[in-house]
C-alpha cells in the first residue's frame, strides 16, 4: 500500500512543481543555473566514461570477431549501435542519477531540515515550482546535448584506441560507423534520454522534499533518491525499448 | 490583528494543542512562551499555514485563513514575515541576495531600487559591510538580523518569530529582542515571538500566552507574569536560582 502512497504523493508533488510561477523571468534564469550546475558540471565525467567505455566496445569487439567470416568493420558497427542505442542514453543517465540525483535530493533535503524551504512558503512562494521545476526542465533541456555528446565521444575513444592498439584500420573503422546507419535510432536515443532526464531530477527531488530529521535522513533520501531512479531508468529503457524499436 | 479561535492539533491521534483562543494584538510583542515540547512552535506553524489545524479559526484582520482557497492564502502570506528559529537563509545566496530575494519574487523594483532597499533593511538591523558573506560565513546573531532584514524588505503586517535568541550569547539576545520591539513598533506589525527564555519575556514581552500541556493556561502583561499565583507559571518563570532570589527580594 506504501507504494501507492508514494505515487500519489509524488504526482501530487510534480502537478505543485508545473504550477504557475510567481515570475517567469526568475524562473527562467533559474533554468540557465541548474543547466550550468547540473549539465556543465556533468561534462567531465560523460566525457571520460564516454571515450573509456568506446575504446574498451572497440577492443572487446575485435576480440571476439575472431572468425574471417565477420569483417573488421564490423567493429566501427558494433561500437556506433552500442554508444547510440544503449551506452550513451542509458548508462550515461545511471551515471548522472548518481551524480546530479544525489545532488539534488541532499540540496533539497537540506533545505527542508534547515527550514529553507518553510520560507519559501511563508513568503508565498510555491517551494516545489520554484526549486523543482527548473532542475527538471534544466534536465530535459540538457541530458540530450550530454547524450549526444557521449555519442560522438565513445565513437571518437573507439576510433583513437582502435588505432592506437592496431585491433582496427582507419577505413575499416570509418566504413563501420556509416554502415547501414539508421539516423532513427539517434532519435530513439534521444527520446530515451528526455524521459531519463525527468526521472533523474523528479525522483530525487521527490525524495529530498519529502525529508524530515536531520543530517542522517538528508542522506537517506539521497540513497533512496539514486536507487529508485537507477532503477525507473532501468525499467523505462525496457519500456522504451519495447516502444519505439519492435 | 491575530485572533486564534478554539484551535486544536492532533498529530498521529495524540492531541499537542486543546482548544486554545488568543488574540495577538497590533504594534504589540505578543509573546508565546511555554516549557520545550509544551506546543509553542506547533502553534505558530498552524498559525501560518506550515500545519493544517484540526479545529478551529484563525483570523487575520477578519480573514479567515483556514476558510480561504489556495490563491488567497498565498496572499495573506505575501504579508507575513518569519524569523525560523536556525534563521533559515537561503545557503547558496549572499545576504544581500537573501534581502533581496522576496523582493525580486513579488515587487517589480529595478536592480538598484531592490539593493537600496536590502541595503536600508540590513542597515536598519546594524548590519553592513556584510552584503557579499554567505551564510556560512557569518555569526548566528548576524544570521538572525539578516533573516529579520529579509522578512523586513517587503514591510509586513504580521512578524512571526521562532526563539529568535535560541543559541544567542545575553548580550546579543538583547540586541535581537529590542531590534525586534523597535520594528514591531515602527512599523505598527502583528508581532508573535516564541521564546522559553524569561530575559526576552521580560524585555519586550506586551502581550503574554503561556502555553502548558497543548492549552492556554494563562495569558497576560509582563508586569502580571511576576505577580501570578499560577502554580505552573510560577514554575516557569522562577525556574532559575537568579529569579528566585529576585522573588525573594521584591
Amino acid at each position: 500500500m506504501k507504494i501507492f502512497f508514494h505515487f500519489g504523493r509524488y504526482f501530487i508533488l510534480i502537478k505543485r512543481a508545473f504550477g504557475k510561477p510567481e515570475k517567469i523571468s526568475i524562473y527562467i534564469s533559474r533554468i540557465f543555473e541548474e543547466m550550468n550546475l547540473l549539465g556543465i558540471g556533468s561534462l567531465g565525467i560523460v566525457a571520460i566514461i564516454s571515450v573509456f567505455m568506446g575504446a574498451v566496445i572497440t577492443i572487446q569487439s575485435a576480440f571476439n570477431f575472431e572468425s574471417p567470416l565477420i569483417p573488421l568493420y564490423a567493429v566501427g558497427v558494433a561500437v556506433r549501435d552500442s554508444m547510440i542505442l544503449e551506452f550513451s542514453p542509458a548508462i550515461v543517465s545511471l551515471i548522472l542519477a548518481g551524480k546530479v540525483g544525489s545532488s539534488i535530493a541532499s540540496e533539497i533535503g537540506t533545505m527542508r531540515v534547515s527550514e529553507q524551504i518553510d520560507a519559501l512558503e511563508i513568503m508565498g512562494i510555491n517551494s516545489a515550482g520554484y526549486l523543482i521545476f527548473p532542475k527538471i526542465i534544466a534536465s530535459m533541456l540538457f541530458n540530450p546535448i550530454l547524450v549526444v555528446f557521449s555519442m560522438f565521444l565513445g565513437i571518437l575513444g573507439g576510433y583513437v584506441f582502435g588505432l592506437m592498439s592496431g585491433v582496427v584500420s582507419d577505413y575499416e573503422y570509418v566504413y563501420g560507423i556509416t554502415y547501414e546507419f539508421h539516423p532513427y535510432n539517434v532519435v530513439y536515443a534521444l527520446i530515451k534520454s528526455i524521459v531519463f532526464a525527468f526521472i533523474i531530477a523528479s525522483v530525487p527531488a521527490y525524495h529530498g522534499y519529502y525529508t524530515s530529521g536531520g543530517a542522517l535522513e538528508v542522506g537517506r533520501s539521497s540513497t533512496k533518491g539514486v536507487v529508485y531512479s537507477s532503477v525507473l531508468i532501468l525499467a523505462f529503457d525496457l519500456i522504451l525499448t519495447q516502444l519505439l524499436l519492435v | 490583528m491575530i485572533e486564534i479561535r478554539n484551535i486544536s492539533k492532533s498529530f498521529s491521534g495524540r492531541s499537542v494543542l486543546n482548544d486554545i483562543s488568543f488574540t495577538f494584538e497590533t504594534g504589540k510583542t505578543n509573546m508565546i512562551i511555554g516549557e520545550s515540547g509544551s506546543g509553542k512552535t506547533t502553534l505558530l506553524k498552524c498559525m501560518v499555514g506550515l500545519n493544517e489545524i484540526n479545529n478551529g479559526q484563525i483570523l487575520y484582520d477578519g480573514r479567515s485563513f483556514t476558510e480561504l482557497d489556495f490563491k488567497e492564502k498565498k496572499d495573506i502570506r505575501k504579508e507575513i514575515g518569519m524569523l525560523f528559529q536556525g534563521g533559515a537563509l537561503f545557503d547558496s545566496k549572499t545576504v544581500e541576495e537573501n534581502v533581496v530575494f522576496p523582493l525580486s519574487m513579488f515587487t517589480d523594483l529595478s536592480e538598484s531600487e531592490k539593493r537600496d532597499r536590502a541595503n536600508f533593511c540590513l542597515q536598519r538591523v546594524n548590519l553592513s559591510n556584510a552584503n557579499n558573506l554567505f551564510p556560512s560565513e557569518i555569526s548566528g546573531g548576524m544570521k538572525k538580523r539578516v533573516a529579520i532584514a529579509r522578512a523586513i524588505a517587503v514591510q509586513p503586517k504580521y512578524l512571526f518569530c521562532d526563539e529568535p535568541n535560541s543559541g544567542l550569547d545575553p548580550k546579543t539576545s538583547i540586541v535581537i529582542d529590542n531590534l525586534i520591539k523597535e520594528i514591531t513598533e515602527e512599523y505598527n506589525i502583528t508581532t508573535v515571538v516564541i521564546t522559553h527564555d524569561m530575559n526576552s519575556v521580560i524585555e519586550i514581552g506586551d502581550h503574554i500566552m503561556f502555553i502548558y500541556k497543548g492549552n492556554k493556561h494563562w495569558e497576560g502583561s509582563k508586569h502580571e507574569i511576576l505577580k501570578t499565583d499560577n502554580p505552573e507559571v510560577c514554575d516557569f518563570v522562577y525556574a532559575t536560582q537568579f529569579m528566585k532570589d529576585l522573588k525573594t527580594k521584591f
